[in-house]
């Protein structure tokens, strides 16, 4: 019975359940522009990371370091064209 | 009748009415023939609905080679146009429209299906699968970037060509400065063909990482394969951006949204960004295949090991990083400050780095090696000095503070056709000589391919290193002509003339491939130019299921070693080969495609609207489609083996090759 029971899933899905009820505070509470949007950025990255180890099952097949370095490769890539974006057009126009 | 308005040129020629007349006839013609010779049936069984890898990468070359004629004719054109100063060819109009579809043509719809030509054709046998990843998602790419293409090319006849440039920059793209549809049909064309790069991308990377043959860890993989494995990263990485780009360019035109507007909170700097977060990365989409066919050909006809494998392979993986910290350093004058100018111009010089190893490599293969000079080889060859060239001029540009002088210059178009000519379009050519036997069961005449090699070479060198002459001397580029107090004349008559070398060039391409058909032998075996790696293994012409029994590697090159070195290349008993059925569904759907991007162009929201709830009705139809395939059984395996004359049962023996 206890193979079949998948803790890990349970688990994940009430951490993602407090995850939105943490963001939701953003909207119920009021607090600074600053402190709502880190609040909503940390938020938001710990679920996407969640749902895709969790529930996509990233990392549990053979070929799991791929996974990682793929999407290692794409933080880097997005994190890149997002700053360098705001560099040229914003911070050093 | 005024419904039919809109479909009107709005800045009409001779030229055009005459073209509009051309594609009539042809059309007609096509639909004539394919009747008269009761073809209709052949076409649709062996070409619309085919998934076979070959088949598709067939489809990808004719295609390629049809719009390399489009686009040369543009070129020509604008030689001709610049070839005298005040000349009167064209008129400005003409000239943007034309310099605009030369860019785009001659990228999206030459130089990329030409690289995934080679893709298709080789990637699968040189890793030893029996097809790509997708069989049928694979249809589907090469569709959709057929019918971008055509959506495209009609333009010119109806409606009107986009003349915003082939980056297409805001606020000129906007809705204020380009009236006409044409600017439409570059954001739909390009977002249909985009589409089905993406999932080329996606497809070749589960290929390559999934479906090697055993023993082939990426370590042992052949370098077009690496090559071909790191530009499909970028392209999956790249292209979303491109994607998001076209879908913003297509809301400001079309439903009067504000992203790239100088009013409303727009920001029309956003779209030069947005391209070249792209554009940069779809510089080395292009040149990386290239390199791996450079690696392949220089490594067959020195008669040596490629030398380097691993530089080769860290130095191409560090070129795609690289590809995305640079994108900046193609508008270092748009007004951002020294801070953000110098990061990209360190970013951009550090690429000739590992570009430079490469080139070494190169060199080193060749070192002592038993050099045959055949027609893939002397473009290998020309490539290595002027591409050298092409990146010098490269790092010239890089630096930002110099780059005030350069930019908007002939200089800048003397570099990039400098990079790009020597770089891809040499690469295809020799791609194509050295590949065709192993299709099409006969070898291009060496005669006549060396000749051309000597004509495009030289007419490349005529055709744009004058450009950086008069670049430096401040010639624009994209200025319909000059003043002959200017001085430019001289210099440009001679780009003329090596223009027209150029044309001569890719004529002699298409004679060659008549004449061979008409006189080469037909008896080449499977391996006519002694090479090295996997596809050479198999029959000319390749059978549809590409290896009888799959292949055990042990090495980068492991034909060469069962040739040489007694590697046992085929073991077991042949057995059943399970392959994808066709189907006429990426065919269907990507001609849906066409309808709804062309009315989407003419903003006719009622087929706009059916047509993409037809895109979704074939995607639904095919997730509840059961197709599991069919098998190619033993015996019938057989049967076709002993065809080609090979020895089934002698299962230890390394298998004889024919050697011409």
């Amino acid at each position: 019975m206890k193979e079949l029971f998948p803790a890990k899933q349970v688990m994940g899905f009430v951490f993602s359940l407090v995850l939105t009820v943490v963001a939701l505070f953003v909207y119920y509470t009021d607090m600074s522009f600053k402190a709502g949007m880190t609040l909503l950025l940390v938020t938001a990255f710990i679920q996407a990371f969640l749902q895709l180890v969790v529930f996509m099952h990233a990392g549990e097949s053979k070929d799991g370091k791929a996974i990682y370095t793929n999407v290692l490769y794409g933080v880097i890539i997005a994190v890149v064209t997002v700053f360098g974006s705001l560099l040229i057009l914003l911070w050093d126009m | 009748m005024e419904f039919f308005q809109r479909f009107a040129i709005p800045h009409p020629s001779p030229a055009i009415y005459a073209s509009m007349v051309a594609i009539a006839l042809v059309s007609i013609g096509i639909v004539v023939g394919l009747t008269y010779f009761k073809k209709w049936g052949y076409l649709w069984r062996e070409w619309l609905t085919t998934v076979d890898h070959k088949k598709i990468g067939i489809m990808y070359l004719l295609s390629a080679l049809l719009m390399l004629f489009r686009g040369g004719a543009d070129a020509i054109m604008m030689r001709a146009q610049l070839a005298t100063p005040e000349a009167k060819l064209l008129d400005a109009q003409h000239y943007n429209e034309i310099f605009t579809t030369h860019g785009v043509v001659m990228i999206l719809f030459m130089a990329m299906p030409f690289i995934f030509a080679f893709m298709n054709l080789i990637v699968p046998l040189q890793i030893g699968a029996r097809d790509v990843a997708f069989p049928r998602l694979n249809a589907l790419s090469f569709w959709l970037f057929f019918v971008g293409a055509m959506l495209f090319n009609i333009s010119f006849v109806i409606g009107g060509s986009p003349d915003a440039g082939w980056t297409s920059y805001f606020p000129l793209a906007g809705n204020d400065f380009s009236t006409s549809v044409g600017t439409n049909y570059y954001m739909l064309a390009i977002q249909i063909s985009g589409i089905g790069s993406l999932m080329t991308g996606i497809n070749f990377c589960t290929t390559i990482l999934k479906m090697r043959a055993p023993g082939m860890t990426l370590m042992k993989m052949p370098m077009f394969t690496w090559s071909a494995f790191i530009a499909n990263v970028i392209v999956v990485f790249a292209f979303p951006v491109l994607t998001v780009a076209l879908i913003m360019g297509t809301a400001d035109r079309l439903f009067g949204a504000n992203f790239f507007t100088t009013s409303n909170g727009g920001m029309d700097m956003l779209w030069a960004n947005f391209f070249w977060v792209w554009g940069h990365p779809e510089v080395y989409i292009l040149i990386l295949p290239a390199f791996g066919l450079y690696s392949e050909i220089i490594s067959t006809f020195s008669g040596r090991n490629l030398y380097g494998y691993k530089s080769m392979v860290w130095s191409m993986i560090l070129i795609s990083l690289l590809s995305f910290l640079v994108w900046t350093h193609h508008f270092f004058t748009m007004g951002q400050g020294a801070l953000t100018n110098s990061i990209f111009s360190i970013t951009t010089m550090a690429i000739a780095v590992p570009t430079g190893v490469k080139i070494f490599n190169w060199l080193f293969t060749m070192w002592k090696g038993k050099i045959r000079f055949t027609t893939p080889m002397l473009y290998s060859v020309g490539f290595i000095p002027l591409f050298t060239i092409g990146g010098v001029t490269g790092v010239m540009l890089a630096m930002s503070a110099a780059d005030y002088q350069y930019h908007n210059t002939m200089f800048l178009v003397a570099h990039f056709h400098n990079t790009i000519i020597p770089g891809v379009v040499f690469a295809m050519l020799a791609g194509l000589t050295y590949y065709w036997p192993k299709f099409f069961g006969f070898m291009l005449n060496e005669k006549i391919g060396k000749t051309t090699f000597w004509f495009i070479a030289v007419g490349f060198v005529l055709a744009f290193f004058p450009m950086y002459i008069t670049g430096l001397d401040g010639q624009a580029r994209r200025m319909y002509t000059y003043s002959e107090s200017t001085g430019f004349g001289p210099l440009n008559m001679v780009s003329f003339f090596g223009g027209a070398l150029m044309a001569i060039a890719f004529l002699l391409i298409v004679y060659n491939i008549w004449y061979s058909f008409k006189n080469s032998p037909r008896d080449i075996g499977s391996d006519p130019w002694d090479a090295r790696s996997l596809e050479w293994a198999t029959h000319t012409p390749v059978p549809e299921y590409n290896f009888a029994r799959l292949p055990q590697i042990s090495s980068s090159q492991a034909f060469w070693d069962s040739k040489k070195n007694g590697h046992v290349l085929f073991k077991g008993e042949i057995e059943d080969i399970h392959m994808p059925n066709n189907s006429g569904v990426p065919f269907v759907m990507s001609c849906i495609f066409f309808v709804a991007g062309f009315s989407f162009v003419f903003a006719l929201w009622v087929p706009a609207v059916i047509a993409l709830i037809g895109v979704f009705v074939c995607m639904t139809l095919r997730s509840f489609e059961q197709d599991h395939g069919y098998h190619i059984h033993a015996k019938e395996v057989k049967e076709t083996e002993a065809k080609y004359g090979e020895v089934l049962n002698n299962e230890d023996r390394s298998r004889a090759t024919s050697r011409v």
